[in-house]
């Protein structure tokens, strides 16, 4: 008797556990369809809002940007040991946030976490962006902008090549070929959903989609081809975006600056990249959610799995933090743990806790569920999240400037002026607004993944409900 | 760094640490000798560096802000709470000139994305103006912090006229957004080397001075070449026990054996600046000898 229930449980119960309802099955395609194109057409008031405030930080960037390149870089209070500034901390931060859409796109693509296709498209726009402010920095930057192809390993007459050994060069590498492959991995996943586009809109419009959609008709062999070359571009993308951050990390890792030389720092760029822009697709979700009425494909269970991801990884990035100040602190390096006792006490002490209490404490608010369902709180847990990772690349930057080897040079009351802080205020404005261009633009909820998930989310129940009824009930003892 | 290099000789492109027999055989390597016991801070080697290598004067206020552009600076230090202790605080103060360290083993060449800073076969750390795109990633990863960046343009604005005919023409006026830094007076160098060439000799000893050594009133900075082992700098060195490529010195080693045996004989004073970092650097200075009362 016992032995026969058992089998019975065993062959029954975990095969037809229905998830947790993360979107409503029943919604129809045409519905779908409907609600995603309406976003293209009349978003909420909120959405222009947005959108001119951005603009109007980007000019503002922009007029500043023009004063530093025609006076030079010390209208930016950079100074002598201080080369690098803010600048360089905000292309971190940039970087960073570059790195979620691919964790979204790819990584979850490849483990078939299904929550992810309402909300990868945009976190995949957010990437690209975000790459393409980080890589303005880089410019913003430079003494002689005008010369940055030096740079790239292009074939001159002169003969004449890059330093190979200079991680500035690895950097502009990888930067630019991961760049290209997010942009391209963006586009091919938006062809299908193009397509619809094309099919519903009028005039110009329709051209402008014809062209984009490249001839898309959703016969078994495109889907077959563009399945095989979604998944062949999302393997190709993974390996990149590791190595782009970790990259970044060799520039701080590779020189023999205290603070900086530490080996611990690709791992712990690549974590803090990936905390950094999860926060960031939370925020922006809560934007898209409200501005274009997304609510029943963005909707909580999601933004709780959201929270979930994020919480892990910044208990990755904590203790890769707490790893970094152990070697220090235990290492045989006297003026690395001296810089290491001047963040924590010196003049930035401030700064260094700010981060290391929204980085580490403040993620805890996500692991209480009124919390993490709670949309006001989220969105400001969210941005608390991303100025603490902000002040992070700040604190690796700044304190090793003010406090490096030589004491003559330290300069510990160092603070920028408002052209930096003008120029950084405007890469904000100008993500902000090439991001919104985009959700207006483009279909930034994915059509044909939606219907996938719907579809297969139908279908479970439907076959879990069949299975149910026609499964022979244990006798009642 | 052609092509060639690239594909054939990737091997040379390496950097290496710097090889006790690597200047055996060349003609030249430059390298200096700062006597601190000689030196009365008096700033007149740095006069010098301006007028010799077309510094801009930037002025108090950018002073101030960190954005001075002296290639060699006179550094002041005071033992700890001295400068409190005594009326008139600079009287106690010692000093020490410090400029480009032209490293065997830079920090800033290898970090370098353009290669505008390398190693001359001379021994020297070259800047090439030209190539530099001012990403100034070599000044993060300088240790001594001794690269100057050019924050403004200071072409058109330093020397109004007719101050720019004073200009040295055998120097760049560096444009807005390059690096700079103490080049060793390479301008001399190149004179000294082509006209010993035509001579088909080497450059004597004393023939060329950088213009801090030769305004140096005390005679506290030395510059020679080292790959000519009759020269003073030569001597100095070797006086000193400091060795080019070594690290740590015999001496420091031999030091830690008489401190544990528990003799205490000072015997040399010569070292280099931030030698654990293995920078190799071709300037050696010779420690203060302060009596105890002054």
């Amino acid at each position: 008797m016992n032995i026969h229930n058992e089998e019975q449980e065993v062959a029954t119960e975990p095969r037809f556990v229905i998830k947790p309802k993360d979107i409503n099955d029943e919604i129809s395609w045409a519905q779908i369809n409907e609600d995603v194109l309406r976003s293209l057409e009349r978003p909420r008031a909120l959405y222009w809002v947005i959108f001119f405030a951005s603009l109007g930080l980007f000019c503002w960037g922009v007029y500043c940007e023009i004063y530093q390149y025609n006076t030079g870089l010390g209208v930016a209070a950079l100074n002598n040991p201080q080369v690098w500034g803010l600048y360089i901390a905000t292309f971190i931060f940039w970087i960073g946030m570059s790195h979620s859409g691919t964790l979204l796109s790819a990584i979850l693509l490849i483990m078939h976490a299904d929550w992810r296709k309402p909300i990868y498209r945009f976190a995949e726009a957010m990437t690209t962006f975000s790459l393409m402010t980080a890589g303005l920095f880089v410019l913003v930057h430079l003494g002689r902008v005008w010369q940055f192809y030096y740079v790239v390993a292009y074939p001159s007459e002169r003969w004449t090549w890059p330093n190979f050994s200079s991680p500035l060069v690895w950097d502009a590498t990888a930067i630019g070929s991961y760049l290209t492959t997010s942009v391209i991995f963006l586009y091919f996943g938006m062809i299908p959903d193009l397509a619809i586009c094309r099919d519903k809109a009028t005039g110009v419009r329709r051209l402008f989609y014809r062209v984009l959609s490249v001839g898309w008709k959703g016969t078994d062999w495109q889907w077959a081809n563009f399945r095989v070359t979604y998944l062949t571009l999302a393997c190709l993308l993974i390996p990149l975006a590791v190595s782009v951050h970790s990259i970044v990390a060799t520039d701080f890792a590779v020189s023999q600056q205290p603070g900086w030389h530490t080996t611990s720092f690709p791992p712990y760029f690549v974590a803090g990249a990936l905390y950094s822009g999860c926060a960031a697709i939370i925020t922006l979700f809560i934007i898209l959610r409200y501005t274009f009425r997304f609510e029943q494909y963005m909707t909580i269970p999601i933004l709780e799995k959201l929270c979930k991801l994020t919480f892990a990884i910044s208990m990755v990035w904590t203790y890769l933090n707490m790893i970094e100040y152990a070697a220090v602190w235990y290492g045989t390096d006297p003026v690395a743990k001296q810089t290491l006792i001047f963040r924590a006490t010196g003049t930035y002490a401030g700064w260094w806790w700010a981060m290391n209490i929204l980085g580490s404490v403040v993620p805890f608010t996500l692991t209480f569920k009124a919390l993490r369902t709670h949309i006001p709180t989220m969105m400001v847990v969210s941005l608390l999240l991303n100025l603490g990772m902000w002040i992070e690349r700040f604190m690796i930057v700044t304190p090793t400037f003010a406090h490096g080897y030589y004491p003559w040079t330290w300069n510990d009351h160092w603070w920028p002026n408002w052209v930096q802080i003008g120029i950084i205020a405007g890469s904000f404005g100008w993500f902000t607004m090439l991001f919104m261009l985009f959700c207006k633009i483009f279909p930034s909820v994915s059509m044909y993944e939606v219907k996938e998930m719907v579809y297969h989310r139908s279908q479970a129940r439907k076959g879990a409900a069949l299975l149910a009824a026609s499964a022979p009930q244990p006798a009642k003892s | 760094m052609s092509f060639d290099n690239l594909s054939s000789n990737w091997s040379k492109l390496r950097v290496k640490r710097p090889q006790p027999d690597q200047y055996k055989d060349a003609p030249y390597k430059w390298a200096m000798v700062i006597d601190l016991d000689a030196c009365t801070g008096c700033n007149a080697c740095t006069t010098a560096c301006y007028a010799e290598n077309n510094l801009p004067v930037v002025g108090k206020e950018r002073f101030l802000a960190g954005q001075a552009m002296h290639w060699l600076r006179i550094e002041r230090y005071w033992g700890e709470g001295e400068e409190l202790t005594q009326e008139f605080p600079e009287q106690g103060a010692e000093f020490l000139p410090m400029m480009c360290q032209q490293c065997e083993s830079a920090p800033c060449e290898i970090v370098c994305p353009v290669g505008a800073t390398h190693h001359t076969p001379d021994g020297l750390n070259s800047q090439v103006y030209n190539r530099c795109i001012g990403s100034r990633y070599c000044s993060a990863n300088c240790p001594y912090k001794v690269r100057y960046f050019n924050w403004f343009d200071y072409p058109t604005n330093a020397w109004p006229s007719p101050l720019e005919q004073q200009l040295n023409p055998d120097v760049t006026v560096r444009s807005k957004g390059v690096m700079e830094k103490c080049t060793f007076c390479v301008q001399r160098l190149t004179e000294a080397k082509s006209k010993a060439r035509t001579e088909g000799r080497i450059v004597n000893d004393g023939e060329v001075l950088t213009a801090c050594a030769q305004a140096c009133p005390s005679s506290a900075i030395h510059f020679g070449n080292l790959a000519d082992s009759s020269s003073k700098v030569a001597k100095m060195w070797n006086a000193q026990q400091v060795e080019l490529s070594a690290y740590p010195q015999k001496k420091d080693e031999q030091r830690e054996k008489d401190e544990q045996l528990g003799k205490n004989e000072e015997v040399v004073r010569g070292y280099r600046i931030l030698e654990d970092l293995r920078t190799y650097p071709s300037v050696v200075y010779l420690e203060r000898i302060r009596s105890a009362e002054v």
